[in-house]
């Protein structure tokens, strides 16, 4: 029996594994090897920070009528308030604060983002597993489904739908909700059915596990990396294609202004040169999205061999 | 016959690709397109004896890991019956089905894939006994370390995820998974096949050790007729879906009757042969959707006759526990 | 025995640059193959068999880079040497087959336009028809039956033996003075298994090509090789003749080996095992890689050992090595 357990005495001296290395610091470990997904990923951070933290970090609040004055409208990036302080990016139509405007607009366009994106995945995750383990009809059932939705264009789709819901904040996220879930659904299928043959899930059955929980302690966790490379780049997409939507005037009211809004708004004014109003809203949009991106791919490498080992 | 720990008799499995609507239409215009179906296990009868390692040997296609998944309670077999200490599984109540199932356990081949990579090892093991109520939460860490120490592996490592083990320890792990559910019968398909030769014996011993401790049976599943010879008492040769020889294992590696046995035998590579002169068996294995007709060996059997091709030659005790599927033993 | 040795290797490492650390996959491995010869080259998973055929024919991907050694084919260095002219050995004078056929055939080309072609990047005055009648012997050759037909066909539409058999062709379109298999046979059916044999066995003896059989698998090598390299660690703890290596080994890692074989011999009894796992490539311990493991190991195993050469046709590394041929191999 001793010779038994000497086999696993070389582990301590001689292999490559030290403590406890749970998949997550491997993961880390792995991520940032590139150093600009590393950079994207601070971009991004920072990007969240100043979202959350609009409110108090904002030189102005632009929504706050009586701080805005109609006379300070159309001013160049670097001109002076009168109360002293520097509008750093100008101001635009309406006199607000553009710094700010682009700070509470990436609030929004981001909540939007995210708040859609969450909910399309977990409709669509939820979906996707059941679809993979049951197989048979309702897997063909509800895959034909999804065909039908994906095959149209989003824009279309979006446009439809908000033309029949209205405007409102909520109105846009049910949109981008319809619109997302079925890309949700059709990744984790695909995923869960490549680990449903694994043999990890056949010893679950053999050990008489309840159904439920295969599905949900052993199929799903496994189904999260190709999951979660598809909701980072989908929330990019959404928060693209909500400024797209504001842009063209449906969706958001005027009352709370993304970026793509503040872009429209701004848009009238790019050839008399005034091109700030529109010009920083769009780049903020753009490191955004980009940066989103950038972690996006650097997670689908990351974490896609993984899953070969 | 009657002591028999589990014994299936005429069990089927049957892969079917159905049409799906596209080619419904097709074939009702007019193609050519129709199901197919592999007759992946096509009416198998074994007693395995309590306390007995039974071989099963066969090559790819032969239908020997289907028929360990039926067996395992994994696949839904498409007709016949498994018997489990006297009583057939279909006859079975939830309860006593979910007791069976649990006294059936099957140990895998990738030691890579049969671990869920997101569980560490303390979940792995302790997982289904919690589960089954067979342990409360506050033993659960006793007994799988108690588990641990009786494969082999080292208990202070049970917080560690499987990507730390390697091949050997993780297939040792899944040893400990099984036997954490108190079976009696262990399934074991192709469970060292990707093991390296110096860690397969460590499992093969330890196979045998926990054989004689805890008083299993086994069904061993492996296509190495070496590791076959070693450790069973019966052999089961499978060709094509078919079972074709049943014998005693020194019965049969001194003296095979079926042609295919004959051919497996000559065809391995043994350590003391030394530039010898292979015989191979002419000819591909067949595929499983299309078998020759009759018997499945005729195309590639030295001494196939007429009636091979014609009629499916059935199973015989040719000899006290010995059983061949040949219509030569019928002229003798 | 005055004429060059097909194939020496001297000295050979082959070094892996990862961001864990430097890999010494193999590590100081010196052997000759003679012409016609098999050499059987044996090993488990970690010991640097694959790579040092690999590291012959110059496939080493970065990561990985050989870092010192000669490869010598007949007399002229390999290492080091250019490119374009490794280009012209490859798949001409020195051909590879793979564990994995696919990895030799493109999916997407037909099996005669894959072998044109490889006639014809090393003899590009060769006729479309002097080529395929060449293809149409070579799949004779290697026993594949109706090879005019086989010719028109795609891979995919052939069975797992074939393809190797396909494979196996076209490593001989050029009649090659040396094959590496790296474990050609390991992925295949047992019947199959067996006709692979038979073919290589045949063309060797027919063709006098030398072969390099890289397999973890002794009985396979036994039937097969003439000589024999047991590696461990990167570095080759025994070499010579087959049947002296076999019959006799002197090295415990040998001999442990051969001990954990099952067989007929073995039946019902305890299979010897060699305790412990085999070393990280990372991470290989000072002085002799099998000292953690080796029930002969002291204190003088801390220094790495030299090869010696204690029986006439045999070196090993090894403090302690088996001398007394009456020992019984461990069962």
């Amino acid at each position: 029996m001793s010779e038994q357990l000497t086999e696993t005495a070389p582990v301590a001296e001689g292999a490559a594994v030290g403590k406890t290395q749970t998949p997550l610091q491997r993961f880390a470990s792995d991520y940032f090897e590139s150093k600009i997904a590393a950079g994207a990923l601070f971009v991004l951070i920072g990007i969240i920070f100043i979202a959350v933290f609009a409110p108090w970090i904002s030189p102005q609040d632009p929504y706050d009528l009586s701080s805005v004055s109609v006379l300070d409208s159309k001013m160049p990036p670097g001109s002076q308030h009168f109360d002293g302080w520097t509008f750093h990016l100008g101001t635009d139509g309406a006199g607000r604060d553009l710094l700010s405007a682009i700070f509470y607009g990436l609030r929004i366009s981001l909540g939007v983002g995210i708040v859609s994106g969450v909910i399309a995945l977990i409709i669509g995750a939820a979906i996707g597993m059941v679809a993979a383990y049951f197989g048979g009809w309702v897997d063909t059932l509800i895959m034909r489904i999804v065909d039908i939705q994906l095959s149209f264009p989003t824009i279309l789709v979006a446009l439809i739908l908000l033309a029949l819901l209205g405007k409102g904040v909520d109105k846009i996220i049910i949109a981008l909700v319809i619109v997302q879930w079925a890309y949700y659904a059709r990744t984790v299928r695909a995923s869960a059915l490549v680990e449903r043959g694994k043999e990890y899930i056949e010893a679950a059955t053999c050990l008489a596990l309840p159904q439920k929980r295969i599905m949900f302690r052993h199929m799903f966790p496994n189904c999260l990396p190709p999951l979660i490379v598809v909701a980072t780049l989908q929330t990019a997409s959404a928060i693209s294609l909500e400024a797209t939507l504001s842009f063209l005037g449906v969706g958001l009211p005027v009352s709370e202004p993304s970026l793509g809004l503040l872009i429209s708004n701004g848009f009238d004014y790019m050839l008399s040169g005034r091109f700030w109003i529109s010009f920083y809203p769009g780049i903020a949009l753009l490191i955004t999205i980009v940066s989103i991106n950038l972690v996006g791919d650097q997670l689908r490498d990351v974490l896609n061999p993984r899953l070969q080992k | 016959m009657s002591d028999a720990m589990l014994s299936v008799n005429n069990l089927t499995k049957n892969f079917v690709k159905r049409l799906d609507v596209a080619g419904k239409i097709a074939s009702k215009l007019g193609s050519n397109i129709r199901e197919e179906v592999v007759h992946a296990v096509d009416a198998v009868s074994i007693n395995i004896p309590r306390g007995g390692v039974v071989g099963l040997v066969g090559e790819s296609g032969c239908g020997k890991s289907t028929l360990g998944r039926m067996i395992a309670g994994i696949l839904k077999p498409t007709s016949g019956e498994i018997v489990y200490k006297g009583v057939s599984i279909t006859d079975m109540s939830e309860d006593e089905m979910r007791k069976a199932a649990l006294q059936i356990q099957m140990i895998f081949q990738n030691p890579f894939a049969s671990l869920n990579p997101r569980m560490r090892v303390e979940e792995i093991i302790g997982e289904a006994p919690l589960i089954h109520k067979m342990i409360t939460a506050s033993e659960k860490t006793e007994y799988v370390c108690e588990i641990m120490q009786k494969v082999g592996l080292d208990p202070e490592y049970r917080r560690r995820y499987p990507h730390q083990f390697s091949g050997g320890q993780r297939q040792r792990i899944g040893i400990a998974r099984a036997l954490a559910v108190k079976p009696e019968f262990l399934v074991c398909d192709e469970a060292i096949a990707a093991l390296d030769v110096s860690i397969q014996s460590q499992v093969i011993n330890l196979f045998m050790d926990l054989r004689e401790d805890l008083d299993l049976t086994y069904l061993f599943i492996s296509h190495n007729l070496s590791v076959v010879e070693h450790i069973s008492d019966q052999v089961v040769i499978m060709y094509l879906g078919r079972i074709v020889e049943i014998a005693e294992t020194d019965d049969l590696f001194e003296e095979p009757n079926h042609p295919y046995t004959q051919a497996l035998l000559n065809g391995i590579p043994k350590l003391d042969q030394r530039g010898i002169d292979y015989e191979p068996i002419e000819g591909e294995i067949p595929s499983p959707l299309d078998p020759p007709s009759g018997c499945h060996f005729h195309p590639r059997c030295l001494h196939a006759i007429e009636r091979c091709k014609m009629e499916r030659p059935v199973l015989r005790e040719i000899a006290p526990d010995r059983w061949s599927a040949c219509h030569l033993n019928d002229q003798a | 025995m005055t004429d060059t040795p097909t194939l020496e290797v001297r000295n050979l490492h082959t070094h892996f640059f990862t961001k864990a650390g430097v890999a010494k996959a193999v590590d100081g491995v010196s052997f000759t193959v003679r012409k016609g010869e098999v050499m059987g080259l044996v090993g488990e998973s970690g010991s640097g068999k694959s790579v040092t055929g690999f590291s012959i024919i110059g496939l080493v991907d970065p990561p990985g880079e050989v870092v010192g050694g000669e490869v010598l084919y007949n007399g002229q260095n390999l290492v080091g040497l250019p490119e374009e002219q490794m280009r012209q050995l490859r798949g001409n004078r020195v051909a590879m087959i793979f564990q994995d056929p696919m990895m030799t055939l493109n999916p997407v080309l037909r099996v005669d336009t894959q072998m044109i072609e490889t006639i014809k990047a090393h003899d590009p005055s060769v006729n479309e028809t002097e080529a395929f009648q060449r293809c149409r012997d070579a799949l004779g050759q290697v026993g594949i039956p109706a090879p005019e037909e086989r010719l028109r066909s795609y891979p995919h539409q052939f069975s797992g033996g074939m393809r190797q058999r396909v494979a196996i062709a076209i490593a001989l379109l050029n009649k090659p003075d040396l094959i590496i298999a790296d474990e050609p046979t390991t992925a295949l059916d047992v019947t199959i298994q067996g006709q692979i044999l038979y073919e290589a066995q045949k063309l060797c003896s027919e063709t006098g090509t030398s072969m390099i059989w890289i397999t973890h698998d002794l009985a396979v090598v036994a039937g097969l090789a003439d000589r024999i390299c047991v590696m461990y660690g990167g570095r080759i703890v025994e070499q010579g003749e087959i049947s002296a290596v076999l019959d006799h080994p002197v090295h415990p890692y040998t001999r442990g080996l051969l001990g954990s074989v099952p067989g007929h011999g073995t039946r019902g009894k305890r299979l010897f095992q060699i305790p412990g796992m085999a070393p990280s490539l990372l991470n290989l311990p000072k002085g002799c890689a099998f000292k953690a493991r080796c029930p002969r190991a002291d204190d003088e195993c801390i220094v790495e050992p030299e090869i010696t050469t204690p029986v006439p046709g045999r070196e090993i590394r090894c403090c302690h090595p088996h001398l007394d041929p009456s020992e019984e191999v461990p069962a």
